[in-house]
């Protein structure tokens, strides 16, 4: 009787593990597919003597070419300089933000000051606007300074940047979290509060300084209504987002879809490579988020 | 939660009496450092020997003098006509009036720094009631080394925070301000400064947001607005459930390969959005790779118009955003449903109770419980989730029912950045983004009220 009855359930479980395979393959497939085409499809050449570079119905390309990549290398396009234009944004926001953001979320988490839960409020209050609704404000504010069309590349670091610290929900979370036993200890040696920040509190953060920066790295590379904003017209200021974006949509139909494939793969690989080497801090940092709220 | 309010606004308010009633106090019982320094910002310190706290004090009355004279008094005294001058053209020269997007500008940062200078002229003054206090009690004033040295120390929140507000300030708080005041004007593309003046118009942007007449905006926001609501509705939720059906599949005992199951999901989230959802728009299009397969293993005789038909492209972007959702859902899941404690689970089975049970009397509450703030954030961040929709429609298809360029699947931002973008509609588009806040609040407001993990705050310790 004992014995069927384990039979019985190890054939359950066999069964209930095998639609489970069934399904994460499925899943697999069809996350993998768009991928899967997009890479095919960047081998595709536009060349009209070769194959077509718009729309086709098959994915495996018939002849496989590297021209797409070599139209990219060319000088044809300006797109090795959205690419440059999107490497630095990416790199000079991902350190302001997260300097800007750990000093807001120290502050707010350790020190006790007048007027901090209106602070956290009105910064709440302001966030329920919609981020567009300033677009034309921000396009004014920065063409005072000469930071749009020629200059969108610093006036897109200054917006990103400018206004980060109202980010400080998750890195705060993370603070509150670390014992404030420490700090006592080190005040009643005499530390200052900079002191502690910085060598105390800093070392202790190495998962949230690297969540913050990653996300703040990864951003810069979708942003295109902003960047298509600020740059408006002068396409050496465009980023990839942008520049890309406008392949797909406005020079289709002289065959750019796979030249888009090519230019979104080589974005997309740095940044994939990126993120799946740092996936740990990512995955601590949004499950935290999420908890805390 | 109301009775803390009143007594936070309450509160405030004697605070404010306390402080008007201080200002008189101060000047009355002062010396005449004091007295003076009611005019000369910082003049009691520096006379005290307060170099540093009394020059900062005085730079800053200098400088807001400065500003008024020569920039702010001059707007100051426009912002109530934003300007009368019209551009005018003199033979071939153009001479240009009053520009009435900076008067409206600069008028509102003007208006802002008089209660700066305000608020900085009571801190001076508290300054100086401070320091004949500690006087007269035969203590000595902190050295200036030591004033400085406090910034690092027991006042380091002002020196980690200025940068950060100054930056919230220029960059988000002013133009919010200033976008909330358009909505009052008629500033559109017959009113663009600096060619043409525009001028305060009242409420009547907002009725014209009510009003279901044939110019009327009325029927066109409120399909928009309900479609924005359905969407946010089902991208939260839809994500959130399958989200965590993934996690539990994956987390299943005896299944292998788990890293890989998810480093395969993830994916989606690695490789910017811009790439994977233009390549999926393209995907699904009439003459896409979708539509190509079918036709040619003969299933359809005619293209699906996944993105032409209204019904279908907003089915079609939910389902992509499923496809966008899981991912995330399942890496937050993940990290959840390894918190549950296992006995609740074990007890549970000795009880005889099915998979199901178990998921919906213990899983389900705990992560509901858990991740209350967080479905809140995601409710509201889809309200204003601009990327999908955008790479994806546009808000296309376009309909003859809605007005001012409004698709099927625009959401309010996406209304709102078309009104900005390609309309310059500016007084509506201020219009809708102050619709849009409304929603978020009140969203916001009725939602966290009845989140269990503020109600019941220890429930599940």
């Amino acid at each position: 009787m004992k014995e069927k009855d384990s039979g019985s359930m190890k054939r359950n479980r066999l069964i209930g593990n095998t639609i489970t395979y069934i399904i994460l393959i499925l899943m697999s497939i069809i996350w993998l597919f768009p991928f899967f085409g997009l890479i095919m499809q960047s081998f595709r050449s536009y060349d009209s003597a070769v194959e077509y570079g718009g729309m086709v119905d098959y994915i495996i390309p018939k002849h496989f070419s590297l021209d797409n990549y070599r139209f990219l290398f060319s000088g044809e396009t300006n797109y090795l300089l959205w690419y440059k234009n999107t490497l630095i944004i990416a790199i000079f926001v991902s350190i302001l933000q997260t300097i800007i953001i750990l000093c807001v979320s120290y502050a707010l988490s350790r020190m006790r000051f007048r007027g901090r839960t209106l602070l956290m409020r009105f910064w709440l209050i302001l966030g329920m606007f919609p981020g567009f609704l300033t677009l034309i404000c921000l396009y004014f504010l920065l063409k005072q300074f000469g930071l749009t069309q020629a200059g969108a590349v610093p006036g897109l670091i200054l917006v990103s940047v400018a206004s980060s610290g109202m980010g400080y929900y998750v890195c705060k979370g993370y603070f509150d979290t670390l014992p404030i036993a420490l700090d006592e200890a080190a005040r009643i040696d005499g530390a200052t509060r900079a002191r502690i920040f910085l060598e105390l509190t800093m070392p202790l953060s190495k998962p949230i300084i690297i969540y913050t920066a990653l996300v703040a790295f990864m951003a810069p590379w979708c942003d295109f209504v902003m960047a298509s904003y600020i740059a408006f017209g002068h396409d050496k200021s465009y980023n990839v987002a942008v520049g890309l974006q406008r392949w797909v949509w406005t020079n289709d139909y002289q065959g750019y879809f796979t030249r888009f494939c090519a230019g979104g793969i080589l974005v997309a690989i740095p940044v994939t490579l990126l993120f799946m080497f740092l996936q740990r801090y990512y995955v601590e940092g949004v499950t935290g988020g999420a908890v805390k709220g | 939660m109301k009775t803390e309010n009143k007594n936070a606004a309450a509160g405030g308010f004697s605070a404010l009496g306390k402080s008007i009633s201080q200002i008189g106090t101060t000047f009355a019982e002062g010396d005449w450092k004091t007295r003076l320094s009611y005019l000369i910002f910082g003049f009691g310190p520096l006379a005290r020997g307060q170099i540093v706290k009394g020059l900062g004090y005085l730079a800053t009355e200098i400088a807001f003098i400065l500003y008024m004279v020569f920039f702010g008094a001059d707007y100051l005294s426009k912002i109530t006509t934003l300007g009368t001058v019209e551009t005018a053209k003199k033979g071939r020269v153009t001479v240009y009036g009053d520009n009435s997007f900076l008067i409206l500008l600069f008028g509102l940062l003007t208006i802002i720094l008089i209660g700066v200078i305000i608020l900085i002229w009571y801190l001076n003054i508290q300054e100086n009631r401070n320091e004949e206090l500690l006087l007269k009690a035969g203590k000595k004033l902190p050295s200036n080394r030591k004033a400085l040295g406090s910034l690092l120390d027991t006042n380091f929140d002002k020196t980690l925070l200025a940068l950060p507000t100054l930056g919230i300030f220029v960059f988000t708080v002013l133009p919010i301000l200033f976008m909330i005041c358009v909505a009052f004007t008629n500033y559109d593309k017959n009113h663009q400064s600096p060619s043409n003046l525009f001028t305060w118009v009242g409420l009547e942007n907002f009725s014209k947001l009510f009003s279901f007449g044939k110019a009327g905006f009325g029927s066109t926001f409120l399909t928009v607005l309900l479609w924005t609501l359905v969407w946010a509705f089902f991208a939260t939720f839809l994500n959130y459930f399958l989200g965590m059906g993934v996690a539990i599949l994956i987390n299943k005992k005896g299944i292998r390969f788990k890293q890989l199951w998810r480093t395969i999901l993830v994916l989606t989230i690695a490789v910017p959005q811009f790439v994977s959802l233009l390549y999926i728009y393209k995907m699904f299009a009439n003459d896409g790779l979708v539509n190509g397969y079918l036709l040619k293993w003969g299933w359809i005789t005619s293209p699906i118009p996944f993105w032409t038909d209204p019904m279908l492209a907003r089915i079609t972007i939910i389902v992509v955003n499923v496809w966008i959702g899981i991912p995330y859902m399942m890496l937050i899941a993940t990290g959840l449903l390894m918190n549950i404690p296992e006995e609740l689970y074990e007890s549970a089975r000795i009880d005889g109770a099915s998979p199901f049970q178990m998921f919906w009397s213990i899983t389900l509450p705990y992560m509901l419980f858990v991740t209350g703030p967080f479905l809140l954030t995601q409710f509201t961040g889809n309200l204003n989730n601009f990327n999908v929709i955008y790479l994806l429609t546009k808000g296309q298809p376009q309909s003859m029912r809605l007005t001012d360029h409004a698709g099927q699947t625009d959401l309010l931002v996406t209304w709102l950045y078309k009104m900005t973008v390609t309309d310059t509609n500016y007084k509506m588009a201020a219009v809708i983004g102050i619709m849009v806040f409304l929603v978020t609040a009140v969203v916001s407001l009725i939602v966290y009220n009845m989140l269990p993990s503020v109600k019941d705050e220890g429930g599940f310790q």
